[in-house]
This record gives C-alpha cells, structure tokens and sequence, in this order.
C-alpha cells in the first residue's frame, strides 16, 4: 500500500486522537516529577516520588509479585498456545472451525465475569485465592492472544518446506527444531511479549482472584488510591506504562502480523 | 544409484482415484518425465514413491526393495519442488549442509562435498548467500544442488522449471539434463508441458485417470501414441474415425486414407506439421478437399485451421508453405501415408479393426 500524504483535516483528527489518547499519561509521567503532592504549579521538578517509591516496601513486593507471575503466565501459555497454534495448522483436527471460535469468548467476555466466574470455579475445585489461582486466570486470558499472534506467523510459512526437510533425511522432531521453530521465533517471542503484558497489566480477574495483601502491581495501584491518593501512585503507574510501551513496541516489531515471509 | 518400480498402486480421495492400479518401472540411470493432464495421478504418483503419500494397495520398490512403511526420511531420496522449498532463514551452504548433518556427516567432508554440488550446480562462491538474494535460476540450481548433495538413490523433480519465464526455462532443461547425466542418478520428473517431457526424458510416461496409458522413449511414443487420448495430447494430432479397410481408413464421406501398414484400429492419427496444403489436386493417395478457416501466424509457424471430411484440422509449417493461401479459400489436404498412425479410439462404441 503507497502512502498517500495526509490531508489537513486528516492530520488534524490524527492529532486529536493522539492528544486523547496519551494526554492523560503524560500528565501523569509530569506530575510523577513534581515535586508537589498536590499537582500544584508552579511545575517543580524532583525525583523525590521515586525516590520515596523505592522506599515503599508494600509496593516493592507487589511490583516484584507481578513480574514474577507475568513470567511464569508468559512461559506457560507461549508453550500451551504455541503448541496448540501449531496442531491447528498441522493437522486437520475434527471440530478446528469451533475450537478457533471458542477462542475468542476470553477476549471479548467482560473481565469482570470471567473473573467471578473463575472464583466460583476455583472455589468450587478447592483452588484457594493465591498466586497460583492468579497465574491459572492469567494464562486462560493470555492464552488466545499467544494462539492468534503464533498462527498469524504460520500464515506465511510454507509447509513444503517441512517436506523438503523430510526428503533431505530429517525426522520430524528435527524438522520441527530446525526448520519450523526458526521460522516461528519472531512470533513465538512476540506473543511471549504479548502474555507477559496482558498478565502483567491485568487487574480485574487478579482482583478477584489474589489473596488481600499478597496483590499483584494494579490491584495495589487500585487499593492505594482508594485509601487516599499518593504521588508515588503516579511514579509507579509511569514506571507500568513504560514497561507495557516497550513491551507493545517489540511486538509490533517482531509480529508483523502475518505480513513478510 | 537405482532403479524405481512400482506396481498396483492404488490411492484414492474420497470417491476420486488418484492412482488406480498403476504399475511402472523407471531404469536406473534413466531421466523419466511423467506426463499428463492435471489429475491425472501423476503428482501423486512421484509423492508416493517420495513417501509423502501412502497408497492405498501396491508396491514402491527403490534399487529392487519394497520401501512401503519406510518413512520419506529414510527412503533416501533428493526431490526438487515446485516453489524450490529453499529454507529462507539459511544460507546457500546451510541448506546444502542440512542434508549432511542430519546424517551426521563430518564437517570436514560437508564443505568438500557442498564446495562439490555448488561446482557442479555452476554456483561457486554463492555458498554464504541467503535465497532471497538469489534469481529464479540460481534457486533452482541450489535446489538441485540441496537434493543431490546428500547422495540419494533416486531424484524427484515436481514440476521442476514451471516458476521459470521461458527462455530461462530452455536453458535450465539444458542443465538439468547436463547435470544428471553427471550425477547418473535415476531421475523422476513430473511436468505438464509436453515439450519439456520430450527434451529432457530418455522415456516418457503418459498418465490418464490414475493409469499408464503409454510409456517408451520421447521419439517412440511421439511417432506411435498408441491411443487416441495421447496423440492429441502429445503434440495435437488430427485425428480421423471411420471403417478399417485393408487398404486403410475409410471416411464416412467415402474418402479412404492410407495408413502405414500393420495394426488397423478405427482411428488415425496425424500431426499438423505432417500434413500440406495446395490449392490444386495432388496426385497422392491421401488428400482431402477442404475449406481454409483460419491462418494463425505465430512467428516461426503458421497454423492453418481447415474444414474437411466433417471436421476440422490443424495443418502446422514454415510461413512460406502458405504463400498464396487466404482464409476462405477451397484447399486440399494431403500428407504422406507413413506420417499416419493408426492409434486407438478413446470412446467404446467406436468400430475397432480386425
């Protein structure tokens, strides 16, 4: 597609866009760097927020909390999802329009159900409310997006290749090590990147599903503000969100989504 | 280096039979083109001698041994696809080493022996490039390179040069011949031009439906098609029905043609570059008047479409055979009776000699 160049109103609406999108964060990130508790100005800049952050054990744990489960929810459901996108592709399993379909719900189910609904699961197998049940939602929620970013990438791969492989005195699991995965890498770390971001940046279902005073990063975020508003909130959430920009960027970089061979 | 048999191959898709009870041997050392329409079995046929299909019933032999059961990793086997199947994310080297590590060749022998295929591919020095630096041509060359460098027993080609434009095309048939007949393996290609087939192949096989309808050598079956059904696909013959009578063919029209002597059957064959044109009367034996309806000038070649005995014929010479010819003009057709072959009828019902 040639890009044709933009007309003025165009351009225009293209920077509203972008005005309401990231105005509020960048008043945030600002107000992280005043020196004021009270978003007055004039502006007053300081790192004393983040300097006071590091002091902040109870959100140092929960930071540290959300990581660590973003890692664990990333390699489980890359390797599940992966393994699954490939199957889909393979092999002409029975029922695969209604599988791809059923893989959806997660996504457009409202958080808030799904998160009730896996309390009431979880309770009712004996699962506690813990890290363990927040790293089962997790990888249930993260587990479409690994599916569809894998299998954008299978689009592109030819799968002559595999046979030419085949014909060369290579057994399947070679094949699979040497000549598919090569292939899939850029999207297999992409939607490693993408699970590790809707973990990370996950609230309602961990809400429900963390023990009080063991939370992950978000709930925390939600408690503190409701217990009173402290700049360090705006310090951390900064911190957050360039975390998940830079997480999003590589995506779009390694995933191009099923374009270029 | 070995010879390739098979016999009885049955496969079917559901109701469609891709091969239906096929038996054929290709000799070692022989380049052999599977020819045919599309669906006629023949792609299916070189997969399942790959091992890529397993027939229903029947038997692939490769150097005299069933490999039925055995899996395409160890029939030992080069094949050459269509889209070259070059592994994009390796070199040139990469993907002639691929081969010669999974048989746990030594390194010291892998380079000597890809240094070896890319000299005999013509592509020395082209070992650190990735495919997408490569022309149409030079992928086709690694991949003949890719298939060969391993050693294997027989050479697979699935429509070899059909991703090539036409003068490339020509060239790399020249090549492909060269190099096998180096190598001196058994080579099976599968091709839809028949032109191909007959410039690469020591025997051609021609596949109708899932069977073998005639298979000999390019200049055998080119000159005696057997059947109806291969004269008109080798080469678009005219082809003539009526009475067997001992002295030839007889027209429903009363005409009779000549044929060459031996087997009569109710149909003769006979190539548009076998027959002429004349305004006047010719003295031999086998002319038929007819009506031009049309010259088709194609550089090289003139086709003339003619309205005669009933039906219509393909006359096919040098420009220059035609001077002084004009669409609608009343013509005779004539060609010399040894030019003829009596092949047989496709459809039952029509009168087959005694």
């Amino acid at each position: 597609m040639s890009a044709a160049p933009l007309a003025l109103s165009g351009r225009l609406w293209l920077g509203l866009m972008l005005v309401f999108l990231y105005a509020p964060i960048l008043v945030m990130a600002a107000m992280s760097l005043n020196a004021s508790p009270f978003y007055q100005l004039p502006f007053e800049a300081s790192t004393r927020w983040y300097a006071k952050l590091w002091t902040n054990r109870e959100i140092l744990a929960a930071a540290w909390r959300s990581v660590w489960i973003a890692l664990a929810v990333a390699a489980i459901a890359t390797l599940i999802g992966s393994m699954a996108a490939i199957a889909l592709w393979r092999h002409a399993v029975p029922g695969r329009r209604l599988l791809q379909a059923l893989l959806f719900p997660p996504i457009a189910v409202p958080w808030l159900i799904t998160g009730t609904a896996m309390l009431v699961f979880f309770f009712g197998i004996g699962l506690d409310r813990g890290s363990p049940a927040v790293i089962l939602g997790h990888v249930a929620l993260a587990l479409p997006y690994v599916i569809v970013v894998v299998t954008a990438r299978l689009q592109g791969f030819d799968p002559t290749l595999e046979e030419a492989a085949r014909s060369l005195g290579a057994r399947p699991l070679t094949v699979t090590l040497r000549i598919t995965l090569p292939f899939l890498a850029p999207g297999i770390v992409a939607a490693a990147l993408f699970a590790f971001a809707v973990s990370f940046d996950q609230f309602v279902v961990s809400y429900f599903l963390a023990r009080p005073g063991d939370t992950t990063l978000p709930v925390l975020i939600y408690t503190a503000i409701r217990k009173g508003f402290t700049p360090e909130i705006n310090a951390i959430s900064t911190i957050v969100i360039l975390v998940s920009m830079v997480l999003m960027l590589l995506v779009a970089r390694l995933a191009r989504f099923g374009g270029e061979r | 280096m070995s010879g390739v048999s098979v016999s009885g191959l049955v496969k079917a898709w559901g109701p469609v039979r891709a091969l239906d009870g096929l038996t054929l041997d290709f000799p070692e050392g022989s380049f052999f083109g599977l020819l045919g329409p599309s669906g006629s079995g023949k792609t299916t046929l070189l997969r399942a001698i790959a091992g890529f299909v397993t027939p229903d019933a029947g038997t692939v032999r490769i150097g005299g041994q069933s490999v039925d059961g055995v899996p395409v990793e160890r029939r030992e086997i080069g094949m050459v696809f269509q889209s070259y199947a070059l592994f994009p994310h390796m070199t040139v080297a990469g993907n002639l080493s691929f081969g010669l590590e999974v048989r746990r060749v030594p390194a010291r022998e892998r380079a000597r022996r890809i240094d070896e295929a890319l000299a005999l591919v013509r592509l020395e020095g082209f070992g650190g490039r990735r495919p997408a630096e490569l022309s149409g041509g030079q992928r086709q060359r690694v991949a003949m390179a890719r298939a060969i460098v391993t050693r294997p027993r027989v050479l697979l080609l699935d429509e070899p040069l059909s991703a090539l434009d036409r003068g490339l095309r020509t060239e790399m048939q020249i090549e492909l011949r060269r190099i096998q007949r180096e190598v001196g393996i058994t080579a099976i290609f599968v091709t839809h031009d028949q032109e191909e087939a007959l410039t690469l192949s020591d025997r051609i096989g021609i596949l109708r439906e899932g069977r073998l309808v005639r298979e000999g050598p390019p200049r055998a079956v080119w000159d005696d098609p057997g059947d109806a059904f291969t004269a008109r696909f080798l080469g678009a013959a005219n082809l003539f029905t009526g009475t067997p009578e001992p002295g030839g063919l007889r027209l429903a029209s009363g005409a009779l043609l000549a044929g060459p002597p031996g087997r009569t059957t109710g149909c003769l064959a006979v190539r548009p570059e076998a027959m002429a044109l004349s305004p006047v009367e010719p003295g031999a034996p086998n002319a038929l008047p007819g009506r031009i309806a049309a010259l088709v000038f194609a550089g090289a070649t003139v086709t003339a479409l003619v309205e005669a005995a009933g039906q219509q014929a393909r006359v096919t010479g040098a420009p220059s055979a035609f001077e002084g010819l004009a669409e609608g003009q009343p013509v005779w057709l004539a060609w010399p009776p040894g030019r003829a072959a009596w092949v047989a009828p496709d459809r039952p019902g029509v009168a087959t000699g005694k």
